[in-house]
């Protein structure tokens, strides 16, 4: 009763399995059709290699390489190595036990004498005080007092200006200190350290912080990519669905934000929620608070949830509106048609078809949430700070670049694996970002 | 056209229903339509005629801004889309693409509660009813187009559905495809007498496939009747001009006799018709109008009241048959379709020849203004 026709039924299977039995398809001039192909096709291939050439070469140096040197830079800080080589050199070679003897005392001694002279024992001390807290003025002190030394014994002459040379503790931290190459700010940036026979501690309790703001600007992106999504899969459907003169407007509306200054947007939410902001005056005015009650809804995490939610909302309307302009309302249709309510339609046809929109919305929310820093900084308070702005405190107060690599490190890792499970799950290809 | 199974009352039933999207001007003006059960129906029309808005309220998708439909004696127009219980055949398929072949076809099965034996055994009878048995795991968009069509086909009949709406399910088909297509919805409706309501804007799909047409143009039903009869007999000129072709000559009434009409064309020429939708008043304007095929080549042996000198313009070799364009009365578009046979040698552009017809293939319609 069916009759197929020929060419309806030959699929791509069929084709390859034609060229299987056959062997490689020769062109006309007797070279295999697969190079001739890529011949033909090369000068085509090289002009658009060199149309992308620009870009790559700006990626290449505005991207890839500074993330790598930071990346570098989180586990190799040569800061000891550079004011005190030989230093560094024989900590290098001693076995690291108890302290040193005169020797490495004499090296020490003529390496800080240098270091006076060039005013850079600052870098040094530093690095070591990351480790050992409370270091740092034992090298200032002791650089101060380095030109009474003169002759040996320069153990007991260096023990005499600071009796910490003869702790065991800082000589194992100096050993450590000395390889240029270290895995401490890593350590430190999950609130771990080496003691002092070299294995891996948990941080002192009060120094304990990173972890927790790891933790809450995981949780706090969640809410917000769930937060987003709430509202803007309404308001994309609604775009989706209107007559285009209307969704035009709306979706100018949507878009104002992105036209707007993100300070300016942020200072908006301030005037709104502050204790005298528009809505606390509005809340008391129609007597749902006290006036002397008024609702502190900004300076702590409600008023970076608010805000990032509002400037983030775009980021999820535009991906979802792109994928539900391409479903049919006939698809709708052919549901109810066929026998189900609104919802059950809505569920089992309209929903599922709108996921790559979802993913592709919740991804690009999520990654932008956990390495927001301008809002949560203006407007976080101190239990709405996020991990950036640690980051950023570390790269501009600190100045304790390394960890701030370490951390920034981490939040690049942990983007990754965040891709890598949305790719296990839904699947990148299928993400539609419009 | 099929029995009636049974029942006098018509199974779908249109009253004076109106439809306006804008409030300034109607879709669909006051449509009368009655469809019994197990009928084979198509709206015919051009695009724009009202005819998709007609099958879209009887689908639940529009509501009539006037009037009543009736399906199987019960009004519907406050009855959901999902609770009418009518199948339909979306013009794109709409197949859920999420979904495989055998999940589309079990989705209607599932939102009933039928058990999931019971789903399994209907999707596999549906789709072995398309012959497409093997191919329940597959996604839409790994078959062909006309395999898609199958499976929406099969989709809006899995629920036994005594009622199935198409909206020019085929349109999306290269031509050979679609003529067997034709044929295969044609048989499905006549093994399962389910009642099928049919959209297409193709006057042949729907000669081939139907019990009877309504042409639709400017929101009103033009004429509704058997396939044989819309091309035999077109009531006005807008069906005469729809259906098939038809050489179309303008004149004015000159005078009425016994179940004829005299009609003078402007070149003064007389010619005697048979009045269909004139009312035969002296100087009313009309249309006539002469299906190509009827008109006879050198009328010799045969009484043709009406004979014309024509010069031919253009021959064009058709296979089955010579399509000739002939210069008649100041027309240069008359067209005569010459049998290819024996009796029939062809003739050669600027030749002079004689052309005639009858009285019953001249139809006097009426004149629609601008034309």
């Amino acid at each position: 009763m069916w009759v197929y026709t020929g060419g309806e039924q030959t699929t791509m299977a069929d084709i390859t399995a034609n060229q299987a039995v056959t062997g490689p398809l020769i062109a006309a001039d007797g070279t295999p059709l697969k190079r001739k192909l890529a011949q033909t096709t090369r000068r085509a291939r090289m002009r658009a290699l060199l149309l992308t050439a620009p870009l790559v070469l700006f990626l290449l140096v505005s991207f890839v390489f500074p993330i790598g040197q930071m990346l570098y830079q989180s586990a190799h800080n040569p800061s000891f190595g550079d004011v005190l080589p030989n230093t560094a050199r024989a900590l290098a070679e001693w076995e690291g036990d108890g302290v040193p003897g005169e020797e490495m005392f004499a090296i020490l001694a003529a390496d800080l004498k240098q270091a006076r002279e060039d005013r850079s024992i600052g870098r040094a001390a530093t690095r070591v005080n990351y480790e050992l807290p409370g270091s740092r003025s034992l090298f200032t002190r002791t650089v101060r007092n380095i030109g009474k030394v003169e002759a040996a014994p320069y153990k007991e002459a260096l023990i005499e200006i600071n009796e910490k040379w003869d702790d065991p503790i800082l000589w194992a931290t100096l050993k450590r200190v000395s390889n240029d190459y270290t895995a401490s700010f890593y350590l430190a940036a999950v609130d771990r350290k080496y003691d002092a026979d070299g294995s891996i501690v948990m941080q002192d309790e009060k120094r304990q912080i990173y972890v927790q703001l790891f933790w809450r600007t995981l949780w706090l992106s969640a809410l917000i990519t769930f937060l987003c999504f709430l509202l803007a899969y309404p308001v994309s459907y609604m775009l989706s669905v209107l007559p285009l003169r209307y969704s035009n407007l709306l979706m100018i509306l949507v878009l104002l934000p992105f036209w707007t200054s993100l300070l300016v947007r942020t200072t908006a939410w301030i005037a709104m929620l502050q204790s005298e902001g528009v809505v606390n005056d509005l809340l008391v005015w129609t007597s749902v608070l006290d006036d002397d009650n008024r609702a502190q809804m900004i300076y702590n995490r409600t008023g970076t949830i608010v805000a990032m939610t509002h400037i983030l909302l775009p980021f999820m309307i535009l991906p979802l509106y792109s994928v539900m302009k391409t479903i049919p309302p006939s698809y709708m249709r052919a549901a109810r048609s066929l026998g189900a309510n609104s919802f059950t339609a809505f569920r089992r046809v309209y929903f599922p078809q709108t996921i790559p929109g979802i993913a592709a919305g919740t991804l690009l929310v999520f990654i932008l949430a956990i390495g927001y820093y301008i809002t949560p900084a203006l407007v976080g308070g101190q239990d709405g700070q996020l991990i950036s702005n640690l980051i950023a405190f570390h790269m501009q107060r600190s100045l304790n670049w390394s960890l701030a690599a370490a951390l920034g490190g981490i939040l690049l890792v942990g983007v990754l694996v965040l891709y890598w499970v949305y790719n296990k799950l839904v699947g990148i290809d299928k993400l539609k970002f419009g | 056209m099929s029995s009636n199974g049974g029942s006098d009352r018509p199974f779908v039933t249109f009253e004076n229903v109106q439809k306006s999207y804008d409030g300034e001007t109607l879709v669909v003006k006051n449509l009368n339509l009655e469809i019994q059960r197990g009928e084979f129906l198509t709206l015919l029309g051009p695009s724009g005629s009202g005819k998709t808005t007609c099958l879209m309220m009887l689908a639940g998708f529009e509501t009539a801004t006037h009037g009543e439909i009736l399906l199987d004696g019960r009004p519907i127009n406050n009855v959901p889309p999902h609770k009418r219980g009518i199948g339909m055949v979306f013009q794109n398929y709409a197949l859920f693409p999420h979904m495989t072949v055998a999940e589309n076809l079990a989705f209607p099965l599932q939102v009933r509660g039928l058990s999931q034996a019971e789903s399994e055994q209907k999707v596999q009878r549906a789709l072995d009813m398309v012959e497409l048995g093997a191919f329940g795991a597959r996604r839409p968009a790994q078959l062909s187009g006309g395999q898609q069509q199958r499976v929406a086909v099969a989709r809006a009949l899995v629920f036994d559905p005594d009622l199935v709406l198409m909206d020019e399910p085929l349109g999306a088909l290269d031509k050979n495809l679609r003529e067997q297509m034709q044929y295969e919805i044609k048989h499905i409706h006549e093994n399962l007498g389910v009642t099928v309501v049919y959209v297409t804007h193709d006057q042949s799909e729907a000669l081939t496939m139907s019990d009877r047409i309504a042409v639709f143009n400017d929101g009103v039903i033009q004429q509704l009747a058997q396939p044989d009869v819309l091309y035999e007999e077109p009531e006005n000129a807008f069906v005469a001009a729809f259906i098939g072709e038809n050489n179309r000559l303008r004149g004015t009434v000159a005078k009425a006799a016994n179940g004829s009409v005299q009609v003078k064309l402007p070149t003064g020429e007389q010619v005697s018709a048979l009045p269909i939708n004139v009312r035969g008043v002296k100087g009313e304007e009309t249309t006539l109008s002469l299906r190509p095929e009827r008109v006879v080549v050198n009328p010799r042996g045969k009484k043709v009241p009406n004979v014309f000198e024509g010069r031919v313009e253009e021959v064009i070799y058709l296979g089955d048959h010579i399509r000739t364009r002939l210069n008649v009365a100041g027309h240069d578009d008359f067209i005569v379709k010459i049998p290819n046979s024996a009796d029939h040698p062809p003739l050669n552009p600027g030749v002079d020849v004689k052309i005639g017809w009858s009285i019953d293939d001249c139809r006097a319609l009426d004149a629609p203004a601008g034309e």
